[in-house]
């Protein structure tokens, strides 16, 4: 909520002139959600400090977003108000918008020099990754120096705050620094108060002008700066790519890398599990999205699929991804989802060729197995069900799991042995047969990390 | 002439066009009964005359009749119906709804069909008129060849005219019967057991003279299969029979009792029935009719003549008591209830076959109670289980009494079973005596939870669910929730009181008392609100009777769920530990024997907060409370040396500024420091089991009963006595009775109050005396919270008492969080009475998902 910067320098007092304010006259301006005050908190020949604060009015920050965000609660004990965020940005556009074009009128010498200053921003949100105020800031020729805070001086045992309070020092053009706070303050945030749409990618190009192209952490600044909008991402990158670099445009950013790619194995995996058990009908037990839908409807093997998902928000969205809002009349027979439960007995998922379980076991709990269990392969009774989850010894090859498990929502994650115990008790159960396979590169003692069963009804 | 139409059945005119059937039809149906082809014509096409929408109108008509056969109503078809084809289609709607048809044909004189159309403003012409009476007079001879269960024709104006129509019931009806019931499960010749059960019921049996008397008032009903296998099948048929005829007893028709009466009707002498090695003579072998047979070579040929006459006349199914009772010997599904036809009467008697056999050459059945959904109770037997089989609203008797089990009886209202031992095995069974099936109801249907619904609660009659908070609704229960065996309560939302007028305060305790008070209510409670987390306990003596009243997977002694039914808490060996310390506690104060139960529901409040919003608190409150600390304190130390900067400049325009923006940054940090002690009162760290608090306000259910008839000065003071004053794990809940019109009782509430928020408290909840209050047969807020000051600044945040903010947020609106209270409210005790009636899971869970469903509709979280 509050930057200051700071110039050393033989004729302090000119930084008052390079941002255009004076520097005995504090002024407030009008931002949509309250008001930005500036001020000097040091006027002396050597060294003046300008500050920006951010007077944001909560009541207004709240209004209208009842329900937004992760709920309960969180648009009135909002840490909006306090932190630095896209808010400052938009600000320090409004105040200091000409000192950023690098208008300097009678000082233009001083505004197209490279000067000694220093920027602190307080309650920055670092989002754990402890060296990112490094990463970002230090490409760029600052020394950054952070200070940290509990959470609760009274409850040491809740740890630290996530928010530091950031201060670089270098030698830049004013100008330089001011479009660096502006592209940078949000990308350490992880909410935009506005729509991000086309016009933010050419925000962010003219606002990086002349650094960002060539800051190692482009990809990740771009990422966040648009909030994780992949077109929007792949249009800033191909307009910041230098030109002479290279014919061919850069790939387009796929994120994140590595979970994709196992994901991807695992559909083909399963695609090819299905084509070798002559499925023509396939139904796809918690369907999430839909990328294995996706993928199996481009196979005319597949005449009948079916995507079942508990979530509403996953179906509409995998909806979305199959393209069936636009669906012709013969796409919609092919394809259907419908919203259901793994634990809930259900006639529409009788007299599939096929079912899939693909990594949805694992978000039950064992309990509750014993349901799906009946509920699969005593009533709707698929020819063959395909279920892929985490192989648990696979996971020290994860070093940076956070919690046990790859995921907050898994109840559990299996070894190969316990995962085969379940899979043959329940085969046997209810007639059918199992066998096992590895899907993504094995570890020699550890498995791969994912274990599939393909369970197949004995008549 | 007299028409007799069976109360529900597709009522067919017949007749060329100006034949007078409309007219006929309006002298004796109600106007929504009839469904004219004409009138449907002008339905589609705005002209009942326009032949181009005969196909559209037809079309339209029977999916009219169709939708009312399926619901129960007499229709009556309004067309000329003189061709063979258009009869077809009427007969296949019938028998596809299982309905009677009744044609009344209009063969009236040519002459005067052709004389009333000349009158007409639209004649169709003698062309159109001559072609219809001659279809019909070929039709005529074969109508009851075609299949319609009575025709009845008029051959001239005379004789239509002298028309009475009587409607009669349908056999099968007897809902004005209303019991009381002994309903007995099949009989298979087992007289010594029946005459011992009809005793224990409290009948006398006359076995000498085969004269039975009933206690007074009640009845038997006979699901059938009286004879075969057991070893006195005439004498059982004889004792049922004379039930019957004295009017003290119903009986239904079963399988064998249907073969036998075939096998009597078809054989001159019993003495050549069945021809040795025979197919017949093997399978009355296995069926065990050989045995009857044999016995009844000794009857006389009159007593076999009434015992065909007997078994001839036996219905397939009645639906008693207004039609909250059903009896068939193999259980009928709710489109087949009180509809007569070969089907349903095949489904009565030997149940939904699929044609198939299992390995000991028995036919297959499909499990049709599994699926049923219907309001009435479907009492059946024919599927021998070692015990009566309770699914859905349907239990099967039989028992196997012939095989060695027992002869079974369901008393009706009363949902008590009487059984007697079978006094030994009279025949092997062909299929080895099944294990318990596992119970199909243990899962639930998800058809019974997509989409909009429509609950009854006793408290507040239907309450209609939206269909996306249905579908909210299912993917919190499947995704997150504990096993819905747990299930059987959920707590409702809470409003506050109207907003205070008072400048300085968003809610104070006068309104809730106010809001008791102008309704009526002489006497509320005010009970300190505990600042923890919400938990439903359920817990058992111990774990195996916690398990066998609940049949939830797992061996745990109970469950802590949270109001949206997850499990409280993450660690199972914590809320084991927990369940245990109140087990012992309730043993310690005799709390099972006094309430003679082996469980029981409890509505609680866990302390600390911290114990269980862990994260809520690092990741929002503490998070908020260190960022806006943090840059106010340097903000203010900027403005400080702003200030300062500003020393022996002259400028006091610039100074004022600073200062009045000083003025403001150390009002926004105090609040900011206010905020984090009011959520700090709320947190403590959690090292062992005994740094819990566990609140108990409610003791909402044990065996047999559901606690809402209690006051609330009852419930504390049984929760004192069982647990608070037992163990200090468990905190007494502070109270306070008030007496509306007195004063000095509501400036004490008042006082207390303000005592209690000025430290810091979260307020106090009023509530009605009586747990809960109606006015004007309405039903009141069960409960009214007001906060205290310090406590909002975590709800409204650090910042809403700071400068007009209060007066903005003034603006508020309870009207739809006190509906979601009272519907919350109805549908968790509606929850909590259907588990204790024993009523299936799905009904049950059906009264928590509508609670949770309900939360799911967006209403301001501030409240």
């Amino acid at each position: 909520m509050l930057l200051t910067i700071t110039y050393n320098g033989p004729n302090a007092l000119d930084l008052g002139y390079l941002l255009f304010k004076n520097p005995y006259r504090p002024r407030s301006f009008e931002l949509t959600k309250g008001r930005a005050h500036v001020f000097f908190q040091e006027i002396s020949p050597e060294r003046s400090t300008v500050a920006l604060l951010l007077d944001l009015d909560p009541l207004d920050l709240a209004k209208g977003r009842e329900n937004s965000g992760q709920g309960w609660l969180f648009d009135y004990v909002n840490d909006r108000p306090y932190v630095c965020s896209s808010f400052l940005s938009v600000a320090l556009a409004k105040v200091f918008g000409t000192a950023m074009s690098g208008r300097g009128d009678e000082r233009q010498e001083l505004a197209d020099a490279k000067l000694d200053l220093s920027a602190t921003v307080t309650a920055l949100p670092r989002r754990g990754d402890k060296d990112l105020p490094k990463r970002l800031f230090e490409p760029l020729g600052y020394q950054t120096q952070t200070l940290t805070y509990p959470l609760d001086e009274n409850f040491p045992a809740w740890g630290e705050s996530q928010l530091v309070t950031l201060t670089i020092t270098g030698q830049a053009r004013l100008r330089d620094l001011l479009r660096q706070l502006y592209v940078l303050i949000p990308v350490f945030d992880h909410q935009k108060h506005y729509f991000i749409g086309e016009a933010e990618v050419a925000k962010l190009t003219r606002a990086g002008e002349g650094w960002l192209a060539g800051h190692p952490e482009r990809d990740l600044i771009a990422r966040r700066y648009l909030s994780h909008r992949p077109q929007l991402v792949n249009l800033a990158v191909a307009s910041l790519s230098p030109p002479e670099t290279s014919e061919e445009p850069e790939p387009p950013i796929e994120e994140p890398e590595k979970a994709l790619s196992l994901a991807a194995q695992r559909t083909q995996a399963v695609l090819a599990e299905l084509k070798t058990l002559g499925a023509r009908s396939a139904l796809d037990l918690g369907c999430g999205q839909g990328h294995l839908l996706a993928l199996l409807l481009k196979d005319r093997q597949f005449e009948r699929l079916v995507g079942m998902d508990a979530s509403p928000t996953a179906l509409s969205q995998a909806q979305e991804r199959l393209g069936l809002h636009r669906a012709s009349e013969s796409l919609a027979r092919r394809v259907q989802l419908f919203q259901g439960a793994l634990t809930y007995r259900d006639a529409r998922l009788a007299g599939f060729d096929a079912a899939v379980a693909l990594e949805v076991i694992e978000h039950l709990d064992p309990a509750r197995l014993p349901a799906f269990e009946r509920v699969c392969l005593q009533w709707a009774r698929p020819k063959a069900l395909v279920i892929t989850t985490p192989n648990r010894e696979y996971n020290v090859n994860y070093p940076r799991l956070i919690g046990d498990f790859r995921h907050s929502d898994h109840r559990f994650e299996w070894t190969r042995t316990e995962f085969q115990a379940w899979a043959q008790n329940a085969g046997a159960k209810f007639g059918y047969q199992v066998r096992f396979a590895d899907i993504g590169p094995p570890d020699p003692e550890l498995g791969a990390p994912t274990q599939m069963g393909v369970l197949t009804r004995d008549n | 002439m007299i028409i007799e139409i069976p109360e529900l059945a597709v009522v067919t005119l017949i007749g060329p066009s100006a034949s007078g059937k409309s007219t006929f039809a309006r002298k004796f149906f109600k106007t929504t009964e009839i469904l004219s082809s004409d009138y449907f014509r002008a339905l589609v096409a705005d002209d009942e005359r326009d032949q181009s929408a005969t196909e559209a109108a037809f079309n339209s008509l029977y999916y009219v009749a169709d939708q009312r056969l399926a619901r129960g109503f007499l229709t009556v078809i309004d067309a000329t119906n003189v061709k063979r084809t258009a009869r077809a289609r009427v007969l296949s709607l019938a028998k596809e709804r299982d309905c009677l048809t009744v044609a009344i044909v209009l063969n009236l004189p040519k002459q005067l069909c052709l004389e009333r159309d000349a009158a007409r403003p639209a004649p169709l012409g003698p062309k159109v008129i001559n072609r219809q009476v001659d279809d019909l007079r070929q039709s005529l001879k074969h109508l009851r060849q075609e299949g319609f269960t009575r025709v009845y024709v008029l051959s001239d104006q005379a004789e239509a005219d002298s028309v009475e129509i009587h409607r009669v019931p349908l056999w099968v009806n007897k809902r004005a019967e209303t019991g009381p019931f002994d309903i007995i499960g099949d009989v298979h010749g087992c007289y010594d057991e029946l005459v011992e059960l009809l005793e224990k019921l409290g009948y006398q049996v006359d076995q000498a003279n085969n004269r039975v008397t009933a206690p007074p008032g009640r009845r038997v009903i006979f699901l059938g299969d009286l004879s075969d296998r057991g070893p006195k099948s005439l004498a059982s048929l004889r004792l049922a029979m004379g039930l019957v005829k004295e009017g003290s007893a119903l009986c239904v028709c079963g399988n064998h009792d249907q073969k036998l009466q075939k096998v009597l009707r078809g054989s001159g002498s019993l003495a050549q029935w069945p021809l040795k090695d025979s197919p017949g003579a093997k399978a009355a072998e296995t069926s065990g009719l050989a045995k009857t047979l044999a016995e009844l070579r000794e009857a006389s040929p009159k007593l076999l003549k009434e015992i065909q006459t007997f078994l001839g006349d036996l219905r397939s199914h009645y639906v008693l008591d207004g039609g909250r009772l059903v009896v068939a010997h193999a259980g009928l599904p709710e489109k087949y209830q009180g509809r007569g036809s070969g089907r349903v009467r095949a489904f009565c008697l030997y149940g939904e076959t699929t044609g198939e056999r299992d390995e000991f050459g028995l036919p297959v059945r499909l499990p049709w109670a599994e699926d049923y959904r219907g309001q009435a109770l479907v009492v059946y037997g024919h599927t021998p289980t070692p015990e009566p089989l309770t699914l859905n609203n349907t239990i099967c008797l039989d028992t196997g009494c012939a095989f060695g089990g027992a002869l079974s009886a369901y008393r009706y209202p009363e949902g008590e079973i009487a059984q007697v031992k079978a006094k030994r095995v009279y025949q092997e069974p062909l299929r080895p005596w099944p294990e318990p099936p596992e119970p199909a109801d243990d899962i639930l249907s998800v058809e019974d939870f997509l989409g909009a619904k429509s609950l009854d609660t006793r408290l507040r009659g239907f309450i209609k669910i939206k269909a996306e908070n249905a579908a909210a609704a299912l993917e919190a229960m499947s995704r997150f929730a504990a096993d819905p065996h747990w299930l059987i309560y959920l707590p409702p939302t809470m409003s506050p009181g109207e907003t205070s007028p008072r400048p300085d305060y968003l809610e104070r305790p006068e309104e809730a008392l106010d809001y008791y008070q102008s309704r009526g209510i002489a006497t509320v409670i005010c009970e300190e609100k505990h600042m923890g987390s919400r938990a439903v306990i359920i817990v058992g003596r111990d774990a195996r009777t916690a398990q066998k009243r609940f049949q939830a997977p797992g061996k745990s002694q109970g469950i802590i769920y949270t109001r949206t039914g997850r499990h409280f808490f993450d660690d199972p060996a914590t809320e084991a530990a927990l369940l245990e310390r109140l087990a012992q506690a309730l043993s310690q104060s005799g709390f099972w024997e006094k309430f003679a139960t082996d469980w029981v529901c409890l509505d609680t409040e866990i302390l600390p907060w911290s114990a269980k919003a862990l994260k809520l608190l690092r990741d929002q409150y503490a998070s908020v409370g260190r960022a806006g600390r943090e840059g106010l304190t340097l903000t203010l130390a900027a403005l400080d040396k702003a200030t300062q900067a500003l020393n022996g400049a002259d400028n006091s325009e610039a100074r004022a500024t600073l200062a009045e923006l000083q003025a403001k940054q150390t009002a926004r940090l105090t609040a900011l420091e206010l905020y984090v002690a009011a959520y700090r009162r709320y947190c403590w760290d959690v090292v062992s089991l005994d740094d819990y608090r566990i609140a108990p306000f409610h003791l909402l259910a044990t065996e047999g009963r559901v606690w809402v008839d209690q006051k609330h000065s009852w419930h504390l003071e049984t929760l004192a006595a069982s647990l608070t004053n037992q163990d200090p794990l468990f905190l007494a809940t502070k109270h306070l009775i008030v007496e509306l019109d007195s004063e000095r009782s509501v400036t004490r509430a008042i006082d207390w109050w303000e005592e209690l928020t000025a430290a810091g408290g979260e307020g106090l909840v009023v509530k009605p005396l009586s747990f809960f209050a109606q006015k004007d047969g309405k039903l009141l807020q069960p409960a009214i919270k007001c906060r205290g000051r310090e406590y909002l600044r975590i709800i409204y945040g650090p910042e809403y008492a700071l400068g007009d903010n209060l007066a903005r947020l003034k603006n508020r609106n309870l009207n739809r969080k006190r509906g979601l209270a009272l519907n919350e409210f109805a549908l968790g005790v509606e929850a909590l009475e259907r588990f204790v009636r024993r009523e299936p899971l799905r009904r049950v869970h059906e009264a928590v998902w509508g609670v949770l469903a309900l939360g799911s509709e967006p209403t301001d979280p501030r409240l």
